[in-house]
């Protein structure tokens, strides 16, 4: 089986948002609508003070409340682990954003440009699909199906990576197959310490995040 | 430097469900607790079938509300796609046999519909309680003690608003309606208290900070007043109507607040957390 999955490597990510405008560009979200997002996190008061960088989007869960609670079926989870959305199936209740712990899902209602009126690129790009319907990171899907198909493997090909982990400059950000011992992501987590966001809630997450050397 | 256990930006209240939401609880639990207090306590006596129309106009505006809130209005009918493991969809297929039992006792008069639409709306109300529950990404929606709450309140404020309206609608209240008011009140306290207290120890402070100062009208309004209203009643026949009748009605006041806080005023995530920070550097 194929489990996609991402790491975080919280000591490599500078906070440069790279990945948000890269996901942006990608997936042509609206202002306010930011599936990628890096919380910038300050700790303890001077001069003890730390500082983290923290990539947060959709965890793509084992077991994903969004899932269980939207009630047209538009969200769904596929075998190899992304958690998707119908665009032509959501009501558009919002159910899943408050099932969601990790506030990863999104509802525009109206189209919304930077500068109010729309730029050319904006104008093609307005997908009025997903007006009034609930999005969120697809962890590029649609990247991921195009590049299998053309025989590249995700996480190390590109043209089948998610733009946000393609775009890392300090390579923060890696995906591929959890379930694939010798794959990237599973190496990671073998030598690395690592958590989950919210573990404690069962859901599951498809991101991990490294926080320090296996041994250390 | 005390070394923290959890790092993380602070809670924010949820903006994805606004007052239409919050109207559907309120009113379908009001709605779902007059149709149970026409059928079980008042049929066949002259004017129930009126407070049961009347629950089932609650119901509806719940609902209605609730559909000005959808993205996608007129894709309301996918609602029903998920009965395998959504309360939403749940709630929709007992608001189906709410109206169907509902409406064929209003139109017909006859005692076992009503039953039924009784017993369906006692699962309508379940479903609410449910659906805020699966809210997993609300800390004070997601713990157990909701549902007690939810059902207590829904049956008090439909109890009181069927005694708010006996002496008009229905030439008065049967004795023991008063009785079971009474009961309805006391297991809500206890409910309220029993969620204040399982809530508080997963919300933010902000959202205990709101359902704080709800519960402060869920006891005076919601609790002493309607006992002291049903000890009135007991004690003074002759006033029983009116007291009755106002402590019905601060029930229902203090019901619709409670529901009222708890979706717009306690409806804080939890943020995120670490439970490390990133090693950098030399050690």
């Amino acid at each position: 089986m194929t489990r996609w999955a991402m790491t975080v490597d919280l000591r490599r990510c500078v906070g440069c948002q790279t990945c948000t405008a890269a996901c942006r560009t990608a997936n042509a979200t609206p202002p306010g609508v930011q599936w990628r997002r890096v919380l910038d996190m300050e700790v303890g008061e001077y001069p003890e003070v730390r500082r983290a960088f923290v990539p947060v989007g959709c965890m793509h869960c084992d077991d994903p409340p969004c899932m269980h609670v939207c009630p047209s079926t538009a969200t769904r989870k596929r075998a190899d682990g992304i958690v998707t959305i119908d665009y032509d199936l959501c009501i558009g209740c919002a159910y899943c954003a408050l099932a969601c712990p990790y506030q990863a899902r999104y509802r525009a209602d109206e189209p919304r440009y930077a500068y109010g009126e729309p730029t050319p690129p904006e104008e093609a790009r307005l997908d009025r699909g997903r007006l009034g319907v609930a999005t969120k990171c697809t962890f590029c899907v649609e990247r991921i199906d195009a590049g299998l198909a053309a025989g590249k493997t995700p996480g190390v090909d590109p043209e089948a990576t998610p733009a946000c982990v393609n775009s890392c400059i300090s390579q923060a950000l890696q995906f591929g197959d959890l379930d694939d011992p010798q794959g990237k992501v599973a190496g990671l987590l073998a030598t690395h310490r690592h958590f989950r966001m919210h573990e404690e809630l069962g859901t599951g997450p498809g991101v991990y995040y490294l926080w320090d050397r296996a041994d250390g | 430097m005390k070394p923290p256990t959890e790092f993380g930006p602070r809670p924010w209240q949820q903006t994805s469900w606004d007052a239409r939401a919050a109207t559907n609880f309120i009113l379908g639990g009001t709605g779902t607790g007059l149709l149970v207090a026409a059928a079980c306590f008042f049929a066949p006596q002259a004017g129930w079938r009126v407070l049961a129309a009347l629950g089932l106009v609650s119901v509806a505006g719940g609902l209605g509300a609730v559909w000005f809130e959808l993205g996608r209005p007129w894709r309301f009918a996918n609602v029903a796609l998920n009965p395998r493991t959504s309360w939403m969809t749940r709630e929709a297929y007992a608001s189906g046999f709410v109206f169907a039992f509902g409406a064929a006792a209003v139109a017909t008069g006859a005692a076992w519909p009503a039953w039924l639409a009784a017993l369906a709306a006692l699962a309508f109300v379940y479903c609410q309680s449910r659906m805020l529950r699966a809210a997993k990404g609300i800390p004070a929606w997601r713990v157990r003690e909701l549902t007690p709450f939810i059902v207590t309140t829904g049956l008090a404020e439909g109890t009181g608003l069927a005694l708010a309206l006996a002496p008009a609608l229905a030439g008065g209240a049967p004795r023991w309606v008063g009785a079971f008011f009474l009961a309805v009140v006391v297991g809500r306290i206890g409910a309220w208290l029993a969620y204040l207290g399982a809530a508080s120890r997963h919300a933010a402070p902000r959202a205990r900070a709101g359902l704080e100062a709800a519960g402060r009208h869920v006891v005076v309004l919601g609790t002493v007043i309607p006992v002291v209203a049903a000890a009135v009643a007991f004690a003074l026949p002759a006033v029983a109507a009116v007291a009755l009748a106002l402590g019905g009605l601060a029930a229902l006041a203090a019901g619709w607040r409670a529901k009222h806080a708890i979706v717009l005023r306690a409806g804080f995530n939890q943020g995120f957390a670490l439970p490390a920070l990133p090693v950098r550097g030399a050690r």
